[in-house]
């Protein structure tokens, strides 16, 4: 899609390229950086990290930041690492996918398939709250959460995870059912299928890549999510992003730096691997749940 | 499809029953907690609730003190710097980025893999790993002054008057890639007879650009400028990792003024007014373009 140039061949290096180039590897080094840092940093002891430079890499590998990090670094008065709000996040984001996912495109299939009157409207309320700020609702969900007796628990958060994680979701499942081809759904009719049967039948297996999606787009976003972990959890249950917080910014003793790195390296490390993984399924996933909230 | 079940069945509550039976997880959730959640913050924000929310109404109180807050004036003042700014840079370098991406360059996925991978990381790594990176004792400036340099200064996040724009560099360098994610897409939707047209009649590169592509891709820039939007006004992890909202009060935004009433300073009365503050905010700038992008046709996104 470049410009049109006929049957003129290209040369190779000529002052364009090295602008165009040049230009990208400038600022795929500024991407870089902060990666590049967080590793060097994470293998270094802590003279080498005060009398040296953060860019030069390490003279002297060690990988005790890193097991410090995931197993003994403090946060108040406990001191079992990252590894506790590791298991934490495992347990909050496995069900929270699952359950948001399987709620979400049962209701995109009733909107897409079998709509009933009302329907668009409490779709409508749906979308626009997902624009609504989550601070306007935070306290009235706290209530809530605390008068069915499930504020502070782990249920709560992943209770919060599916109520914020609908609104995309449904719109993204909604969209894909009515995409599919009607004759489907009315030859099912014709044979007698009703609701039920038509979607494990028919929907499901037509449509992994939407899950696909949907499962990226609900793994990166309750993985990375602070806010709800801070708000709806007690510090027993706190997801790993809150924890690795607590460990870098915890005003007493001495700082670390090579411990911290490790610790967020460590943090971010499942939502780069599904992005690893995912490839250009992750971009749509994104590109979906940026919009969320 | 919706016309199959309209065939003369008598009772109209039980007609597409399990439908509606599936769809109440959706319907609690956009009345009780979008709608009643949302109404209830509003209500209890002209109230004087303190630890707990009660019910005796001040007026509009809790907004004069609010307005009357330095902490909140400057939450606001930040917000509107970080977003102004991040609404120009991301635009600029998310679309140029695309742009040159998309001149049949050699290794493309690499370099696409590379602007992108910060977007699958938090805003809790993403603050932390600025914050060393800015950090003047160890980071850049403590490196260009070991070059030579020595009186080299770098250091945003611990000058009241730049912090903001320190938090800046690095939601730009989390977020930007998935801007260029957005406007490639949008250039490779454009007709390369367009392309081919503007050659024909001799219009340089970035005019055409500017003149043809670009307002051809008006509906990739409105998507993109709700996503960023969307993002500046409820901006929290990043501040909490990377300044903890200092230093003093240089550094707080609206989010985090919420939630230190809510939860820290027990005072609730502010802390549903300033929230109320920022659904008002987004109430004025999202809503109209969300309803037109995302509630008008199907099949977007």
């Amino acid at each position: 899609m470049s410009e049109p140039q006929g049957a003129r061949p290209r040369r190779v290096i000529s002052g364009r390229n090295i602008m165009l180039y040049g230009t990208l590897f400038v600022a795929a080094t500024y991407y870089l950086l902060p990666l590049y840092v967080m590793i060097v940093t994470s293998l270094k002891g802590m003279p080498e990290i005060r009398l040296g430079n953060i860019f030069a890499p390490p003279l002297e590998i060690t990988f005790e930041p890193w097991v410090k990090a995931w197993a003994t670094a403090c946060t108040g008065l406990n001191c079992d690492g990252l590894s506790r709000g590791f298991w934490n996040s495992v347990r909050i984001t496995v069900p929270s996918t699952i359950f948001s996912i399987a709620v979400a495109s049962v209701n995109g299939y009733a909107l897409a398939n079998w709509r009933f009157k009302g329907a668009d409207f409490f779709f409508s309320i749906l979308i626009v709250g997902a624009f609504i700020p989550y601070q306007v609702m935070i306290y009235p969900i706290v209530i809530v959460l605390r008068d069915i007796g499930i504020y502070g628990t782990l249920s709560g958060l992943i209770l919060v995870h599916c109520i914020f994680g609908m609104p995309i979701l449904t719109l993204l499942f909604r969209n894909y059912f009515a995409s599919l081809p009607v004759e489907l759904f009315k030859a099912a009719r014709i044979d007698g299928a009703g609701f039920w049967q038509i979607f494990l039948r028919i929907m499901l297996p037509m449509s992994l890549p939407i899950f696909v999606v949907a499962i990226i787009l609900q793994i990166t976003g309750i993985w990375n999510d602070f806010l709800f972990g801070v708000v709806f959890t007690r510090p027993e249950y706190y997801p790993m992003t809150v924890q690795l917080n607590n460990i870098v910014n915890s005003v007493q003793g001495v700082k670390e730096y090579n411990v911290n790195m490790a610790a967020t390296i460590l943090t971010g490390l499942v939502p780069l691997v599904v992005y690893f993984v995912s490839g250009r399924l992750f971009v749509r996933g994104i590109a979906a749940g940026a919009v969320k909230g | 499809m919706t016309g199959h079940a309209k065939a003369g069945r008598p009772n109209q509550v039980l007609r597409n029953l399990n439908s509606k039976i599936a769809s109440i997880p959706m319907i609690l959730t956009a009345v009780v907690i979008f709608f009643g959640g949302t109404i209830w913050t509003v209500v209890y924000s002209f109230t004087n609730s303190k630890l707990l929310p009660r019910l005796s109404f001040v007026g509009l109180d809790q907004y004069y003190r609010l307005w009357a807050a330095p902490r909140w004036v400057v939450s606001i003042e930040n917000l509107a710097v970080y977003g102004i700014f991040s609404l120009i840079f991301s635009l600029v370098i998310g679309f140029v980025l695309a742009a040159l991406m998309d001149q049949k360059i050699r290794f493309e996925n690499t370099f696409r893999t590379i602007f992108l991978y910060p977007f699958a990381l938090s805003f809790i790594v993403t603050g932390l790993v600025w914050q060393w990176l800015l950090n003047p004792e160890f980071g850049i400036q403590s490196v260009v002054r070991s070059l030579g340099w020595t009186s080299f200064t770098f250091d945003p996040l611990y000058t009241p008057s730049i912090v903001i724009y320190g938090v800046l560099i690095a939601a730009l360098w989390q977020g930007t890639g998935l801007v260029m994610c957005l406007m490639l897409a949008g250039l490779r939707g454009i007709d390369e007879d367009i392309w081919k047209a503007a050659r024909v009649d001799g219009i340089p590169m970035w005019k055409t650009y500017l003149f043809i592509v670009i307002p051809m891709m008006r509906p990739v820039f409105i998507t993109t400028l709700v996503i960023i939007a969307s993002g500046i006004v409820k901006v929290y992890d990043l501040v909490v990792a990377q300044t903890s909202g200092g230093p003093g009060i240089a550094s707080e935004v609206p989010a985090k003024y919420v939630y230190d009433y809510m939860f820290q300073a027990q005072n609730l009365g502010q802390g549903f007014a300033a929230s109320t503050m920022m659904l008002v905010t987004v109430a004025i700038v999202i809503i109209p373009w969300a309803y037109l992008e995302f509630g008008g046709g199907r099949n977007r996104v």
